[in-house]
C-alpha cells in the first residue's frame, strides 16, 4: 500500500521530500521483501554496473539555498540512515525517483568516487566500486544503494559545489528510467534477502537499465563515468549557450574533461602486476649485453677460430625454409644464451638440439661435448648404494641360518654408459626461456631409457617434477628429459650420405671385439650431394647415432659375465645357468651410419618424409627430411651443410594408442611336494612297534631314557 | 589466424615451432586476398595446415558477414567453406599454394564414418582408406556376419577432422566477440585485449562455437555472467581438466595456449592487445592417450 500510495504523497510534499527521507526508508525497506524477488532475473544486467555514484539529489538549480536542498545537504540535515547494515543497504532507488517526481529541475551532479574517504559509506563505496572494476560485483548491490550512499558520501564530503543546471531533455530520459524502474520495483535487490521473482522485468527495461549502467561504469584511468561526462557536458552548453554548440562539442568535451582536477590517490596501483615481464628483460639484457664486453676483451683471432658456438642463425634460416622454426627473435636470444653457455663451460663442441614443449615452461635444449679431460664426473652414487645392499645382506644371512632367506635378486642392473660414449656421448643442457640458467641433465641409464619407453608423460617444464607413471620411473623429470632426448636423438639424427665416415683408427672390427662404440669423423674429402637425390632417396641419408638396443644401451653389456665374476654363490649360478640361453643372445641393432632407408616401418607408414623447400625455384631450394615416428624431428640438407632439430612434445608417434605395459607374471607358488606335506602322526601301534624293534636291537638304554626325561620335563614345565 | 595480419600472427604463434616457408607465406597472403574477392567473404582467417605423409594440406576459412546476421546461430562459419589445397611439395603437379579448392561441408555421418580411421593422412584427397567392418547379414532367420570393404576417401576424412578440431578445441578470448541486444554476434571493435591476470585463466577464453554446457549451468553460476559477452562455453571447464597447457611466454607479452587433446592447436594472445589467433598444425589425430600423459 505505501507503494501505491507513497509517490502521490510525495509529489504533494515536494519540498518536504526531504525531511520526509527517514520515512520512505522505511517504506523502502518494507518493500524489501518483495523487491529482493527480482533478483535472480537481473543479476546478469548489473555485471557491467559499476555500482557508481550517481547524482541526484533534489536540488533545484534556480534556487541553489532553497529550503529543500538546505535540508539535504546542510548539516543539520537529517543525517542518513546509520551504517547499520540492515538500514543502510536498505536502498531507495523508489524514494529517489520519487525525489526526483518531486523536483523536477533536480540536477544532475558531478559525483566522484573518492577512495580515500573515511566515513563508513564511502568505505563502501569503495569496496563496491572496486567490485565494479573487476567485473565480478555482488549482484546483488542494487543500484539504488549505491545511488543513496554516493549522494550521503557525496554530501559529507563536498557539500553541494557542483551542483548545476540540467537539461530538460535529460531530465526527461532519467525520469522515464526512473519511472519504469519504479514501476517494477524490481530494481532493488537484497543481500539477505533471497528472493521470487514478482513480475519479469520487460526486455526493454533490461536493456535501458542494462544501458544505463554501462554509461555509469566508472573509467579506472580517470575516474569519470560517460554519463556524468556527458551531462556535465550539456549544463556546460546549457549555461554558456555558444553559437554553434554541435561543432564545438569536441572541446567542450574536452574542457569538460579537463576542468576535473583529480589528485593522483590511487597510489596503491598494482605495479608489481608487470614484474615478470621486467624480470625477463633484465635476465635477457645480459645476454646482449655478454656479447659486447666479451667482444671487446678478447678480439684474438684464436679465440674466434676455436669458437665452438654453432651458427644458429643460418640454421634457422634453413629451417624457416622448411616451414619450422621458432622465429627470429626467440632463435637470436636462444643463439645467445648459447653463447653464454660456451663462454661459460669448457666446450668443444656445441648444438642447438631443440626444444620440447612442457605444460608450463618449455625447454630449450642444447648438446655439447666437453673438452677432452675436462668432463665433470658425476659420483656415481648408485654403485655405493649397491655395494652397501649387498654388504646388509651378507651380515643378515650370518646372523640367521635358520630362517631362509628370499631367493628373488633384483634383475642385473645393467651399467650406464661411461661419458662420450654410446648413449652418454653428448652432454645436454636445458634451460626454460633464453636467458635462464642452463642446467645440466645427468647421464641417463639403461633402465631410464627402458622405462621411457612404455611410459608417456607430458613434461611439465620443472625438472625435479617426479615422474609419476607404471611402471615406476627411476628418477624425476630431468632423467626422463634425458632419456627421451637419447631416444629422439638416436632415432632421428641423420646425415647425407657420406658426411661422416669411420675413423681410421677404430674401424667396425675393433668395435666388434671390444664391444666398445664406433666413432666417425667427418669426411674432408666429401663433395656434397644433389638436393633432388637428397629428396628423392632416402638411401643417401643414414644415421650417425648409435642405436639404442631394447637392453637400453647403445653397446651391448652382457649381464651374464658380470654377475658371475661378482657374485659367486654356487647356487644362485645354477639358476642362473638354466637361464643363460635367453641372457646369451646378444641384441644387435642396425650399425652406425646406417641409411634411414632400413628404418623399420610404423604400420605401412614411411618412417620419413622428404621434401624440396621450394618447387617455385628449385635451384635454390633444399632438401627437408621430417621424421614420422618421431613428430616434430626435422632435418635439413643443401647438399653441403645439414642440421638435425627437433621441436614438440618428445613423444613417439604411434597409430594406435598408448597401453600401459601388462602386469608382471603373478610368481607361481612353491609346488606342493615331498617338502611340503607331512605324514601323518605315528600311531600307538607304530611307536610301540618301534619301541619292541629297538629293544630288540638292544640300544643303549640310557640315551632313551635322558631323551624321556626331557620330555617329562618339558611336559611338566608346561603343566606348571 | 586473421589472413590479413598473417605475419605478425605467424610471428607470434612461432614459440611452438609451426610455421611457414617464406614462399608459403607469400603465396597466402595473395591467394588468400583472392578467395576473400571471389568468394566474396567478410574475413579469411588461415586455419592451418595438417601434415600428410606425402603433401600438406593447407586449410583456410572464410567468414561471411551475412553469416553473422541470422538470430538463431551466434555464428556461423561460411557453411562449411573450408578450402583445402595441396602442397606443391608434389612432384607431380606444378600446384602452387594459389588454387584453393571447396570443400565439402561436414556431415554426422561422415564423423561415424571416418571415426574408424587411425594413421597420418597420406596428402591425396583422392586417397581412398579402406577399412574392413563386420555388418550383419540376415537372411531369412540365419543371421551371419560379413565383412564388408568400406572405401573412405581422404578428403572426407579431412573434411570431419577439421570440423572436429574447430568444435573441440577452437578458441577465442572472452570479450573479443559480444553479442548484441538482437542476437547476432559481432567483432567487438573495442576489445582491447585480456588483461594480464585474465590471461592466466583459462575461463578467459572461450570456445569459438555454440554453447554446449552453458545451458545446463544453474542460476546461481549464471549470476556472474554477462549476457553480451559470456554466450559461449569458456575452457575452464573442458575434459579431461587439463587438456589445456597455458603458458606465458616472452616475459609475460604473450600467453600461449596448446591443446593438448588436439596436439598441433596453438593459440596465442598478447594481452593488452587485439592479437589473437589460433593455428593447428598437426597430423589430425586426436590424443587418446591424455589422462595416461598427464
Amino acid at each position: 500500500m505505501e507503494d501505491l500510495t507513497s509517490p502521490k504523497q510525495d509529489k504533494k510534499n515536494q519540498e518536504l521530500g526531504e525531511a520526509r527521507r527517514p520515512w520512505e526508508e522505511i517504506a523502502a525497506s518494507s518493500q524489501d521483501p518483495k523487491s529482493g524477488l527480482s533478483e535472480p532475473l537481473e543479476p546478469e544486467q548489473w555485471l557491467e554496473t559499476g555500482p557508481q555514484p550517481r547524482s541526484g539529489p533534489p536540488q533545484s538549480p534556480q534556487s541553489r539555498a532553497s529550503p529543500p536542498l538546505d535540508d539535504v545537504t546542510g548539516p543539520g540535515a537529517p543525517s542518513p540512515p546509520s551504517p547499520a547494515p540492515e538500514a543502510s543497504f536498505i536502498p531507495s532507488t523508489l524514494a529517489l525517483a520519487r525525489q526526483q517526481l518531486a523536483a523536477p529541475w533536480q540536477s544532475d551532479r558531478t559525483t566522484d568516487v573518492n577512495p580515500k574517504a573515511e566515513t563508513p559509506h564511502s568505505h563502501r563505496l569503495e569496496q563496491s566500486s572496486d567490485q565494479g572494476k573487476s567485473t565480478a560485483p555482488q549482484t546483488c548491490q542494487s543500484e539504488g544503494d549505491i545511488f543513496q550512499q554516493s549522494q550521503q558520501t557525496e554530501r559529507h564530503l563536498y557539500g553541494p559545489e557542483d551542483v548545476s543546471n540540467n537539461n530538460s531533455k535529460q531530465k526527461e530520459l532519467r525520469f522515464n528510467i526512473f519511472q519504469e524502474e519504479d514501476s517494477n520495483s524490481n530494481y532493488e535487490l537484497d543481500h539477505t534477502e533471497s528472493g521470487v521473482s514478482e513480475g519479469a522485468p520487460s526486455p526493454l527495461e533490461i536493456a535501458i537499465q542494462s544501458a544505463k549502467a554501462y554509461l555509469l561504469k566508472t573509467s579506472s584511468k580517470s575516474g569519470l563515468n560517460l554519463y556524468d561526462h556527458l551531462s556535465d557536458m550539456l549544463t556546460k552548453v546549457l549555461d554558456e549557450r555558444p553559437e554553434n554548440a554541435v561543432d564545438i562539442i569536441e572541446s567542450i568535451s574536452q574542457d569538460v574533461k579537463m576542468a576535473h582536477f583529480r589528485k593522483k590517490l590511487d597510489t596503491l596501483q598494482n605495479e608489481n602486476e608487470m614484474l615478470p615481464i621486467y624480470e625477463t628483460a633484465e635476465k635477457q639484457k645480459a645476454l646482449f649485453l655478454q656479447g659486447n664486453l666479451e667482444g671487446v676483451d678478447q678480439e684474438l683471432e684464436d679465440e674466434i677460430a676455436e669458437n665452438s658456438l654453432p651458427n644458429v642463425m643460418e640454421s634457422a634460416f634453413y629451417f624457416e625454409q622448411a616451414g619450422v622454426g621458432l622465429g627470429t627473435d626467440e632463435t637470436y636470444r636462444i643463439f645467445l644464451a648459447l653463447k653464454q653457455l660456451t663462454d661459460t663451460h669448457p666446450i668443444q663442441r656445441c648444438r642447438f638440439w631443440g626444444k620440447i614443449l612442457g605444460l608450463e615452461m618449455n625447454y630449450i635444449v642444447a648438446e655439447v661435448e666437453f673438452r677432452e679431460g675436462e668432463d665433470e664426473e658425476d659420483v656415481e652414487d648408485e654403485d655405493v648404494t649397491e655395494e652397501r645392499d649387498d654388504g646388509d645382506s651378507d651380515a643378515e644371512e650370518n646372523d640367521e641360518d635358520e630362517l631362509p632367506r628370499t631367493f628373488y635378486k633384483t634383475p642385473q642392473v645393467i651399467p650406464k654408459e661411461e661419458n662420450r660414449t654410446g648413449a652418454n656421448k653428448y652432454v645436454y643442457f636445458v634451460c626454460n626461456e633464453p636467458g635462464g640458467t642452463w642446467v645440466k641433465l645427468p647421464p641417463v641409464t639403461p633402465a631410464q631409457i627402458v622405462t621411457a619407453r612404455k611410459i608417456k608423460k607430458f613434461f611439465t617444464g620443472r625438472l625435479e617434477t617426479p615422474i609419476v607413471s607404471y611402471p615406476p620411473f627411476p628418477g624425476n623429470e630431468s632423467n626422463y628429459l634425458r632419456a627421451q632426448i637419447a631416444r629422439i636423438s638416436a632415432g632421428t639424427h641423420v646425415s647425407p650420405l657420406g658426411f661422416y665416415q669411420f675413423g681410421e683408427e677404430e674401424g667396425e672390427e675393433e668395435e666388434e671385439v671390444e664391444g666398445r662404440r664406433d666413432s666417425f669423423e667427418e669426411n674432408p674429402d666429401f663433395e656434397g650431394i644433389q638436393v633432388i637425390d637428397l629428396v628423392e632417396s632416402l638411401s643417401n641419408w643414414v644415421h650417425h647415432v648409435q642405436h639404442i638396443l631394447p637392453q637400453g644401451r647403445c653397446n651391448w653389456f652382457n649381464p651374464i659375465q658380470k654377475s658371475e665374476e661378482e657374485e659367486e654363490e654356487e647356487d644362485e649360478e645354477k639358476e642362473e645357468e638354466k637361464e643363460e640361453p635367453e641372457y646369451m643372445e646378444q641384441e644387435v641393432g642396425p650399425p652406425l651410419l646406417t641409411p634411414i632407408s632400413e628404418d623399420l616401418e610404423i604400420q605401412n607408414m614411411p618412417p620419413w618424409t622428404t621434401r624440396l623447400s621450394s618447387t617455385l625455384i628449385p635451384q635454390y631450394a633444399i632438401a627437408i627430411l621430417r621424421s614420422n615416428l618421431w613428430p616434430g624431428a626435422y632435418a635439413f640438407s643443401n647438399g653441403k651443410k645439414f642440421e638435425n632439430f627437433y621441436i614438440g612434445w618428445g613423444h613417439k608417434y604411434s597409430p594406435d594408442n598408448y597401453t600401459p605395459p601388462a602386469l608382471p607374471p603373478v610368481y607361481q607358488e612353491y609346488p606342493s611336494g615331498a617338502e611340503i606335506t607331512e605324514m601323518d602322526d605315528p600311531s600307538v601301534e607304530e611307536e610301540q612297534a618301534f619301541r619292541a624293534a629297538r629293544e630288540a636291537a638292544a640300544l643303549p638304554v640310557e640315551e632313551m631314557g635322558e631323551t624321556e626325561e626331557d620330555e617329562d620335563e618339558d611336559d611338566d614345565s608346561d603343566q606348571e | 589466424m586473421d589472413a590479413e595480419s598473417l605475419l605478425l600472427s605467424l610471428e607470434l604463434a612461432s614459440g611452438s615451432g609451426q610455421g611457414l616457408s617464406p614462399d608459403r607465406r607469400a603465396s597466402l597472403l595473395t591467394s588468400l586476398t583472392l578467395v576473400k574477392r571471389d568468394y566474396r567473404y567478410d574475413r579469411v582467417l588461415f586455419w592451418g595446415r595438417i601434415l600428410g605423409l606425402v603433401a600438406d594440406y593447407y586449410i583456410a576459412q572464410g567468414l561471411s558477414e551475412d553469416q553473422l546476421a541470422p538470430r538463431k546461430t551466434l555464428y556461423r562459419r561460411g557453411r562449411g567453406r573450408k578450402l583445402g589445397n595441396q602442397d606443391p611439395g608434389d612432384v607431380v603437379g606444378s600446384l602452387n599454394c594459389m588454387e584453393w579448392s571447396l570443400l565439402p561441408p561436414a556431415t554426422e555421418e561422415m564423423v561415424v564414418q571416418t571415426s574408424v580411421l587411425k594413421g597420418r593422412f597420406m596428402g591425396d584427397p583422392s586417397h581412398e582408406y579402406e577399412h574392413t567392418e563386420l555388418q550383419k547379414m540376415s537372411e531369412g532367420e540365419k543371421v551371419f556376419e560379413e565383412e564388408v570393404v568400406v572405401q573412405i576417401k581422404e578428403e572426407t576424412r579431412l573434411v570431419s577432422v577439421i570440423d572436429q578440431i574447430d568444435k573441440a578445441v577452437a578458441v577465442i578470448p572472452r570479450g573479443a566477440l559480444f553479442k548484441t541486444p538482437f542476437g547476432p554476434i559481432h567483432v567487438n571493435r573495442t576489445f582491447e585485449g585480456l588483461s594480464l591476470s585474465e590471461a592466466k585463466k583459462l575461463s578467459s577464453y572461450f570456445h569459438f562455437k555454440e554453447p554446449v554446457e552453458l545451458k545446463n549451468k544453474t542460476l546461481l553460476e549464471k549470476a556472474d555472467l554477462d549476457p553480451s559477452l559470456d554466450f559461449m562455453d569458456p575452457l575452464e571447464h573442458d575434459i579431461p581438466k587439463g587438456s589445456w597447457s597455458i603458458q606465458m611466454e616472452r616475459g609475460n607479452a604473450l600467453v600461449v595456449l596448446r591443446s593438448l587433446l588436439w596436439p598441433g592447436l596453438t593459440f596465442f594472445h598478447a594481452p593488452r592487445t587485439k592479437n589473437y589467433g589460433y593455428i593447428y598444425v598437426g597430423t589430425g589425430e586426436k590424443n587418446i592417450d591424455l589422462p595416461f600423459m598427464l
